[in-house]
Formats: C-alpha cells, structure tokens, sequence
C-alpha cells in the first residue's frame, strides 16, 4: 500500500572541497588544506540524500526543499538541487555562521528546518568529505527533538505516518521502522543520483541569490539594470531566498566560533613517503616468495 | 573533476562557439517568440547557445562517467534474443536510463511535443558525444531522424500520441528499410502494403533485415503500396507501432557494436499508417531519413576516432622503448598527428555541413508556411542551402566514416601487439568503427551521390566565397597554397564533366570526391586560424599534408586514364 498522503521533505547539503581528488599543492606544510586549491562540489552522500528525497516526492507527491549552510557561493549547489529535481532551495548564510563546528552548525539548521516549519522527513547525507565527522545529521535530530535513523540505504515503505528503512551497517543490514517525522542520513551505496535534467537546468538556470544579481546581469545585459533582473527572477520564481542568523532567530553565542566548543587539540601531519624499495627477480620461486611474504605481513590476503 | 566528454574537448567546444546560428535560429524559434509559453525555450541566441553548452555538458558528464566506463561490458554482454524478444545489454540498459533521467530525448522535436528543438548541427555533436562513449549506443540515441520525419509528415493524430514517447524517451525508433535482396538498391524492396478500402486500414506483409534497432517501439517502414509496380516510384513510407504481428526472427552476429541489436523482422498482417504521399515512400522520405542517419554515422565515426585517439595518445605517453615514450619516436609522432589533424579536419566539415541542413530545414519550413506567396529571396537561400546539404551530406560521411577507420587502424598501430588484444580498447574501437562506412550507405554510394553535384559545381559559391576572405598574414603561404588547389579541383571537375563515357566519370568519381573533401576541410581550417591561434599549427599540418594528394588526385581525374577499364575487362573477366 502506498501512503497516499503526500510528504514534505527537507535535505540538508553542504558544499564541500572535492578531497577525492586532492593533489600535490593542496596540502600546506603545517598540514592544513589549500581550500582554494580544491574544486567546490555537492558533498557526495548528500547527493544521495536529495536522490531518495525526490524518489519519495515521485511516489508520493510532496515537497522536496534544499538547505544549505555556507559561504554565498554554495549557492552552485542549490542551483544543482534545482536541477536534480529539489522544488524549492535555502541558503543560510551569514557572516557570523563562519567557523561553525558540528554543535553550532545543527543549531543553525534546527533554526531554519523550524522556520520552513510542516516537514515529515529530513534527509542529509551519511557525512561530509571534508569533516568526516558523520554528526551534524543526528545532532540536528536531537536538537529537533525527533528520532533518526543513520546508514539509511532503502525506503521499504510509508505507510500510516511511519517510515520503514533497510539500513547499511557493517556487519549486515537491519530493517527499522520509525515514527514521522524524523530524521534519516543517508549512505553512498542508496542509489545513483540521477543527473542534473538539462530541461530543468535550462529552465532554472538563471536562478539566484540577491548576492549573485550584479554578475548575473553582467553576463545577460538583455537586462538592463538589476531591478529588471529580479523583477524577471522574481516573475519566474527563479529568486533563491537567503536566510541570515537573524531570519532564522540564533543568537551570537550559539553560532560560528562562539557556538562552537569543540577545540582542535593536535594535528598530526604524517607524510607518505616511499621508503626502501626492493627488486624482485621475474621467477616463480621469487615471486611466490614475495607473495608469502606480503600475505604473512597482513598487506594481502 | 570529474570525466566530461564535452568539457575535457576544447576543439568541440571551439565548434559549437563557431557554430554561427543566428539566421538558423531567428527562423526557428520563430524570433524567440516561445519564451513565454515554454520555460526551456531561449530568449535570444546567447541564450540559446548557453542552453546548447547545458545540453552538450551534461551529456558529456553521463558519457564519461556513466556510459564509458561500461563500454567494454556492453560490448562483451551484447544485445539477447530469446524467442523473438529482444534486450539491451545491463550497460546500455542504464544508460538510456541516464539519458532518460537527464531529459536529453527528444533532441530536435519542437517543444509542442516536449522536445528541445535543438538543431541538427548541434545534435551530431550530441551523438559524436556519445559515440566516443559507447558507439552502439549511438544507434539507439543517434536515430532521432524518424521522429522528426513523423513530426514533419505524419498526421496530427499520430503525431500527437507518439512524439511525446519520443521526448520522454519510453520509445526508441528504428528505420526499416533493406530486405534480403534490397541493401543498397532499395527500389526492389518486395515487403507489400495493402489498403483495406472499406476501413482505411494499411497492414504490412514481408520480411526486413539487418534493421538496426529493430526492436524499437515505433518503425518507419518501407513498402510497395502499389500493387504491379516493380522500382522506386510504388513504395510508400509506413509507421508501425510495435505489436504481435511483428516478430523478430532473429539478431546478427557482428564484428561490432554489440550493444545494438540488428533484427531480422516478418511483418504479419501488421497494420500500418501511411507518412506523407503515397508513392514517396523512398524517393522523399527514405532519402530525408537516410540524409540526416548519414550525418549521425558520420558523427558517430567522428566520436569513435575521437576515443581511438585518445586511447593511442595515452599509451604513446606511458609506454617506454629504447628508455622513452614511444611518442617523441617521429613514426609514431607522424601517426598521432595525422590523427589529430585529421579529426579536427572532420569535425570542421561535419559542422558546417549540420549548418548547411539546418538552413536547408528551416527554409524548408518557410517556404511550406508561406506557400505560393514566399518571397524570391527565401526561395534562393533554400535552393542554395539544399544544394549544399546535398553534396556536404555524402562528403562528410565519406571523410569522416575514412577517417574514422583510418584513425583506429593507426591508434592500433601506436599500440603495437597489446592493441590487438581485448584487454585494450582500441581493439573494440576498431571492431565498431568498421561499419561506419558501409551502413547508412558504402563510401562508394556516398560518392555516387555527392558526385553528380560536384560535377555541377554546387561547392564553387562556398569556394568563391571562402577564397574572397581574409587570413591572418602568417597563414599567407597556406591561403596562396588552398587557392592554388581550388584551382586545380575546378580543372579536374572540367575534365571529368568532359568525359563521354559514363563508366569513366564512376571510375574516377572518387579521386573528385576526395579532392573535394581535402580542399574544403582545408578552407574551413584555414578560416578557424583567424579566431583561434591554435588553429593555425592544425591548419598548416592539414594544408601541407593535402596539396601532394590534390596534386596527385589531380593528375588521376585529368588524364582519367580508360586503362584500368579496360584491364577489369579483360582481368576480372
């Protein structure tokens, strides 16, 4: 049976470096990162997160909205939402949200989840790239006061205001059934995020954020000055609403660096250096030799 | 980053910001005038040109993340038969998938019908795209054409419940042409189409083969609708609707493209629509399908050339002989660049020949809009665009399906004895090359039809015009050179026009053809060098490797000597 009550969904993203792909300068020598360095792009297993949001909003109609917290450029990640197939898209950015750790950042997002208001589900991904701390979900569960479910993989069903997921753990898997609303985080291995749909990205292209106007109008000058500009966004519904600390009602000492207690106690910089190196003779009997001895070490088998 | 096959391409990307539209565009989006009623449709040509760098990079991203990476397995699954139904490989399943989930069908359907209304310049870079990726692919994507002949000839009815599948991508289509004894000479096709007077109703009797894609959901069909008649002029065009009165006997078993099922199909009693008029079912609509799958197999030569070379330029740069890459050895050197040259070449020629049908369409259009009415003027631009889409047509499907064969032969080559072996990609791009100039027409018919045009000197306008341009002074000795060349092409045409004997012009046709091609990728080469300096080393390599073979072609098609003639009498006797 299919629910036929339609579900209001909220995703949560984050832009992120592409650490997948890090190369030789990005790393500095006090073993920090070179952000600048690195590519931005849609946290992967967020992505995966949107995906299954929209699969649910396919078969049971609904609202899939974006959120997102971060400098003004992730706007680029909303606009991919867009695309995907989300309906509508936040950005909470603001000054004072910089240095935020996984505390000060589910306090922004319970802030703004509560201003959307009506939702039956949140989605996130499993956990960030560049973090990699996993938190920031069930973190903003606990702060919306509404269970979670972690290493979602599958929706089983929905049915009678609960939610029924197959969830990836390591050592098997295991079938949970939750109460609506609540929270899930959302593992790679859910699905194949569909990609950006060009009529959608064609449509929504010109979607953005007040910030974004001035080097928008630069770029189509068929809009003569920036009023025009958004009085055309705003007639195609193509404006991307930002929402500050004070939108969302947080006060200072709960976000950015003052929210945030989690304090950085040592860096390790450990460098991957190739060291001695052997030669092996191109002989049964030596390569068999090395093979026993790689299996013996643990590095194989 | 991630793979892009459009992004990591700046010579593709160089075409399409070349690619000149305007007049194109201004007719067919009817003055940008759909803006309002369609969200996806421009609202001025840079609009438009921004929406064809979405298309082609987001196509570009599902081709070299998703497509790619499963080409081997889609070429080693294949396509399955299993009593009379037909599947896709697991690979290709997903990647119609993709495509589907990315809304890319429907390329040139007008969007009344939920298409995108792209033109055909810009869709062959589509399929060139996804050729590269996984050349079987191509003709499950690549075969658009035959919704766009529904589109233009077919009823409002039909038209209406079918091109929106089409858009969606829930049908694919295929064209159903040869029979046993019909292949290149399909005024003998025998498959009948009879009328049932009293309810209207066309059904189809015969048997069709090596159809590629036979298994789609909507086929055009040829068949003799007219009872009696033995040659071209009694076969109409038919639209069949996939149903139990269509079985498939069989799928072949090729040397290539795996992933694309080749049926042989019997028609029972299968009811049928007709498409347009009756009695020109070859003469207008096979040729209007076959012009524009000529383009597409030129596309998809031009893709499959594209991923042999860079396949070739890989392993030049990891494989080390006597202590170096084998790449700055000049035999190989001398190979890579003739591929490279040569690629840019093709692509240059298969986007303005796409610009060429694109005019000949939309004045088409016009001219059917306007009826008797239309002004002389339109009347003269479409005459002109049609006489070069006519000829370019055949020209690039010859040069680029040559080339594209030559190319893999050559990457082959750079890899040595591990590109013979299945471990190597090259080794299925060679497979699936091969077909590229037989299917859609041989070589050897492309130049049947390009030659009687070229015998009437459809390309001296273009010619006249490209000589009477401006170059970059430092490509002087090139434009001195090509114009030189120009001249002795108009000589040979001369020469061969003059010829008494039919046998002789046919003998020689293909050194004429040749010439054509080399002479006109040299201009379009030539008028890149003066908006892209990179153009210019690409420009002198293609003019220096030419001329010798102009010459040569030319001194062929001059003395058009009757020796061999007479020697395949006496030889081959």
């Amino acid at each position: 049976m299919i629910d036929p009550r339609p579900l209001d969904i909220v995703v949560l993203a984050k832009q992120v470096p592409d650490t997948h792909n890090v190369t030789g300068d990005v790393m500095t020598k006090d073993g920090t990162m070179n952000r600048n360095a690195l590519s931005a792009i849609f946290n992967p297993e967020d992505l995966n997160a949107l995906e299954m949001a929209v699969q649910i909003r396919e078969r049971h109609g609904g609202t899939v909205t974006v959120i997102t917290m971060g400098p003004p450029n992730a706007a680029n990640i909303l606009r991919e939402s867009l695309w995907r197939g989300a309906g509508r898209v936040i950005l909470l950015t603001d000054r004072r949200f910089a240095g935020a750790d996984t505390l000060a950042t589910s306090f922004a997002l319970q802030k703004a989840i509560e201003k959307i208001g009506r939702y039956d589900l949140v989605m996130a991904g499993r956990q960030a790239i560049d973090g990699d701390t996993a938190q920031v979900g069930p973190q903003t569960a606990e702060k919306l006061g509404i269970p979670q479910i972690t290493y979602a993989e599958s929706v089983l069903g929905i049915a009678d205001g609960r939610i029924t997921v197959e969830r990836a753990l390591d050592s098997g898997s295991e079938i949970v059934r939750c109460q609506m609303p609540c929270l899930l985080t959302v593992v790679g291995s859910a699905n194949t995020p569909r990609p950006p749909s060009v009529r959608r990205q064609m449509a929504l292209k010109l979607a953005a954020t007040p910030g974004e106007y001035a080097a928008l109008q630069k770029r189509w000058p068929e809009f003569e000055t920036v009023e025009a500009l958004d009085a055309y966004l705003g007639a195609h519904d193509l404006r991307i609403p930002v929402w500050t600390a004070d939108d969302i009602g947080a006060t200072a000492e709960t976000i950015g660096l003052a929210g945030s207690p989690t304090q950085v106690h040592k860096i390790n910089f450990v460098v991957l250096e190739s060291g001695e190196s052997r030669t092996v003779a191109p002989t049964p009997e030596a390569i068999a030799a090395m093979v026993a001895e790689l299996i013996h070490e643990y590095i194989v088998g | 980053m991630s793979e892009n096959f459009f992004l990591d391409n700046p010579d593709l990307q160089l075409r399409l910001e070349q690619l000149d539209l305007r007049e194109v565009l201004d007719l067919k989006e009817k003055g940008y005038s759909e803006a309002d009623a369609y969200p996806t449709a421009p609202r001025n040509y840079a609009d438009a040109k921004d929406d064809f760098r979405i298309v082609l990079g987001v196509l570009g991203e599902i081709c070299g993340e998703r497509v790619a990476p499963r080409a081997g397995e889609a070429d080693e699954e294949g396509a399955h038969y299993d009593d009379g139904e037909v599947t896709y490989a697991a690979a290709t399943l997903d990647a119609i998938a993709a495509l589907r989930q990315a809304e890319l069908f429907g390329a040139m359907l007008p969007r009344e019908y939920g298409g995108l209304n792209l033109p055909e310049s810009v869709y062959q870079m589509m399929v060139e795209v996804v050729a590269r990726a996984e050349s079987g692919l191509m003709t499950v994507y690549g075969l658009q054409e035959i919704a766009s002949l529904v589109e233009e000839y077919g009823d409002p009815e039909t038209k209406a419940r079918v091109l929106p599948r089409f858009s969606r991508g829930e049908v694919s289509g295929a064209m159903v042409l040869t029979e046993a004894d019909a292949g290149s000479d399909l005024g003998a096709v025998s498959t009948r189409a009879t009328l049932d007077e009293t309810t209207g109703q066309w059904r189809l009797n015969g048997v069709k083969r090596f159809i590629t894609n036979g298994l789609a959901d909507v086929s055009l069909v040829l068949a003799r609708s007219e009872e009696g008649s033995t040659d071209a002029r009694g076969l109409s065009m038919f639209l069949v609707e996939r149903d139990d009165t269509v079985r498939i006997r069989r799928i072949e078993n090729k040397l290539g493209i795996h992933a694309s099922p080749t049926c042989e199909i019997q028609y029972t009693d299968t009811p049928a629509i007709l498409i347009g008029k009756r009695r020109f079912g070859l003469m207008r609509y096979a040729m209007n399908l076959m012009n524009g799958a000529r383009l597409a197999v030129a596309a998809q030569a031009l893709g499959i050339a594209e991923a042999a070379y860079r396949e070739a330029d890989k392993y030049s740069r990891e494989r080390v002989q006597f202590g170096k890459p084998i790449r700055v050895l000049p035999a190989v050197g001398r190979l890579l660049l003739s591929m490279k040259v040569d690629l840019e070449a093709t692509r240059a020629l298969l986007a303005e020949t796409g610009r060429w049908v694109d005019l000949w369409k939309v004045y088409e259009r016009a001219l059917a809009e306007d009826g008797s009415e239309a002004d002389p003027a339109i009347r003269a631009r479409h005459k002109q665009a049609q006489v070069l889409a006519e000829t370019l047509t055949p020209m690039v499907k010859y040069c680029a399906t040559e080339m594209g064969n030559r190319v893999c032969y050559q990457a082959m080559q750079v890899h040595g004895g591990v590109g013979y072996m299945r471990e190597f990609n090259i080794e299925r791009l060679f497979r699936d090359v091969r077909v590229t100039n037989i299917y859609e027409g041989t070589s050897q018919l492309q130049v049947v039809a390009a030659i009687g045009k070229l015998l009437n000197r459809s390309l001296d306008p273009l010619l006249a015009e490209w000589q009477g341009a401006e170059y970059p002074a430092d490509m002087a000795a090139e434009n001195a050179l090509l114009a030189e060349l120009t001249g002795l092409f108009g000589e040979a045409v001369g020469a061969l026009k003059a010829l008494p004997e039919r046998d002789r012009v046919d003998y020689y046709a293909v050194d004429l053809v040749e010439m054509a091609i080399w002479i006109v990728n040299g201009w379009l080469l030539l008028r890149d060098t003066t908006v892209a300096e990179q153009k210019k080393p690409v420009a002198r390599a293609y003019v220096a490797s030419i001329a010798p073979r102009v010459r040569s072609a030319a001194e062929v098609v001059l003395a058009s000597d009757p020796v061999p003639l007479a020697a395949i009498t006496v030889l081959l006797a």
